[in-house]
């Protein structure tokens, strides 16, 4: 489903602030595959979904989505092909704009945009049944604005846009980090359910390690732009959070040093 | 300072209140929507009054004066989108470059600084003279108001359809817009274009109803509009939610903003200081957000909608 191949990035090169980003990465996910992908500050985790997402275009190598070459596509075209999940609740959605608005765009993803009405009747009630799904109270709402929302709420409703035109990867960047642990696993529970709901192919960044092994058929760790361990079936259904410190201490010759990645 | 000397003004004060709250509809969907300031409106609303008022010297029908002025207007939007958004040109400069390069093209376009038109001789739609003793029908206040209606039903049409949807959402949150698929370039242009559109249609009124177009006749443009639409919001802002209503707040504080214009002239004051009072009153309507929330701030309370 997603191929990506020998990709290298390096930011500001030439200048004191340069830095490689990513190294040579290399990457195929299978149809229905649940990815978990974790690594310490400036492994390279976000780059990659964002070298996916095609926020920039890669230096070197080549990404291919379900058979189709989008390295060089840009941003917007690529959203065709993606749902994604920011880690700041801010990112996904817009705050001016209504529930239903903020759906209904989502909803003419990767369609041409024409001077047809922005949103439907028909589809409204689609929509209350989705929101009724995530069980937040949402769907009494459709006409609040976007920017009453908590945190957890929005990311929830991120998450609704992210899917409702079933897309070919879902890219989820450390989506429940800025919420507080209740909300995170709400938001989790519900990432869960919609994944398998639609056997999506999916891309999760965690920052918590206890969350990577719960979930997803695959764990990959990255470190220094690369992927230094890959993980699937049932060895990765007995993984415990100290296989994979001890993993990662064997892989990298040094202590683990980010104190984020050991919570949890 | 006789009172009915300021009664006697109040007319003309509606009469460009409205033209120029076209206008400030225009620097709304910039500034408001689009989240951009931009400033080829200072050059814009000089284009629609030449352009209108050539056209009609020539012997042009005014309702084609007036898409012609529109048509140049949207054009001017166009080269300062492409500025900034192909070219990769921070917004406020590309506008300020297509503001100066419009300078010279309305010189060309006119031939001169400043060119007439005579309202006995031409059918003009407004003019200063139609404002008293004329068929209710005929007069400027009536014709701009159902322009203004026009304008705003049209733009809350627009607004609603996919691609309206998509330039506000380009405006709210660009990094979302694009993640759903929204090309925030072409909407960006297409704002621009639009703003432009309708601030050289004000320009081309304003020209009629003031009897000349100058080529200095928009300095100051962007200063105008942009205290229009702060006057309107913060008169209206908590009784109008509707989009609608919303740009119709943006006419009456145009409005507004000639009542109290006029009524500082009535009061005598140098009218050399006009254009500094009005950048220091829109200064401080701008700087009230942010010294609100540096000095004023109240504790937010936590997870108060609901904690999802």
């Amino acid at each position: 489903m997603l191929e990506i191949q020998n990709i290298y990035k390096t930011f500001n090169p030439g200048t004191v602030n340069e830095k490689q980003a990513l190294k040579g990465l290399s990457l195929r996910l299978n149809e229905g595959d649940f990815v978990t992908v974790i690594g310490g500050n400036g492994a390279g985790k976000s780059t990659m979904l964002n070298a996916i997402a095609g926020t920039w275009m890669v230096d070197e190598g080549k990404i291919i989505i379900d058979g189709a070459d989008v390295t060089k596509l840009s941003e917007h075209k690529r959203a065709s092909y993606l749902g994604r999940v920011f880690q700041d609740p801010m990112m996904g959605t817009a705050a001016t704009m209504s529930i239903e608005e903020n759906l209904a765009l989502a909803y003419r993803r990767g369609k041409r945009r024409t001077l047809r009405t922005g949103i439907h009747m028909k589809e409204r009630e689609m929509y209350i049944k989705l929101l009724s799904e995530l069980g937040l109270g949402l769907e009494e709402r459709l006409t609040s604005k976007v920017g009453l929302l908590s945190g957890g709420q929005r990311q929830a409703l991120t998450l609704l846009m992210a899917t409702l035109k079933k897309p070919k990867l879902l890219l989820l960047d450390e989506h429940t980090a800025a919420l507080d642990p209740k909300t995170a696993a709400k938001v989790l529970s519900a990432t869960d359910a919609i994944v398998n709901k639609d056997h999506l192919t999916t891309l999760m960044i965690t920052h918590n390690m206890r969350d990577a092994i719960a979930h997803g058929n695959r764990l990959i760790m990255m470190m220094d732009g690369n992927i230094i361990l890959d993980i699937s079936g049932e060895d990765k259904k007995k993984l415990t959070v100290e296989d994979l410190l001890r993993k990662f201490e064997q892989a990298s010759g040094q202590e683990f040093a980010s104190d984020k990645a050991l919570l949890g | 300072m006789v009172f009915s000397s300021l009664l006697n003004a109040m007319p003309g004060a509606v009469a460009q209140g409205l033209i120029w709250g076209i206008m400030a509809i225009g620097v709304y969907i910039t500034f408001r929507v689009l989240d951009v300031a931009d400033l080829t409106v200072d050059g814009t609303m000089a284009l629609g009054g030449a352009v209108s008022i050539m056209l009609m010297t020539k012997g042009c029908n005014v309702w084609i004066a007036m898409l012609a002025a529109l048509a140049a207007g949207l054009l001017a939007g166009m080269v300062t989108g492409i500025f900034h958004t192909f070219m990769g040109i921070p917004a406020i400069l590309a506008g300020i470059l297509t503001q100066l390069s419009l300078y010279s093209v309305n010189l060309k376009i006119m031939g001169k600084a400043n060119q007439a038109i005579n309202v006995d001789k031409y059918d003009l739609l407004v003019s200063l003279r139609y404002i008293k003793g004329v068929f209710f029908t005929k007069n400027t206040i009536f014709v701009v108001a159902i322009f203004l209606v026009v304008v705003i039903a049209l733009l809350y049409w627009f607004f609603g359809r996919e691609i309206g949807c998509a330039i506000r959402a380009t405006g709210c949150n660009g990094q979302m817009a694009r993640a759903q698929g929204i090309n925030t370039n072409i909407c960006k242009v297409i704002g621009l274009m639009l703003s432009n559109g309708l601030v050289a249609l004000s320009s081309a009124l304003l020209a009629q109803y003031q009897g000349f177009a100058d080529v200095n006749m928009g300095r100051g443009a962007i200063v105008i509009g942009l205290a229009a639409v702060i006057i309107g919001e913060a008169i209206f802002g908590n009784l109008f939610r509707n989009f609608a209503l919303k740009l119709l707040a943006v006419g009456f504080g145009s409005i507004l903003y000639y009542f109290v214009l006029q009524i500082v002239i009535w009061f005598g004051i140098d009218t050399d200081l006009l254009k500094m009072l009005s950048a220091l009153v829109v200064a401080v309507f701008l700087g009230i957000p942010y010294l609100k929330g540096k000095y004023l701030r109240k504790p937010v309370k936590r997870g108060g909608q609901g904690n999802a």
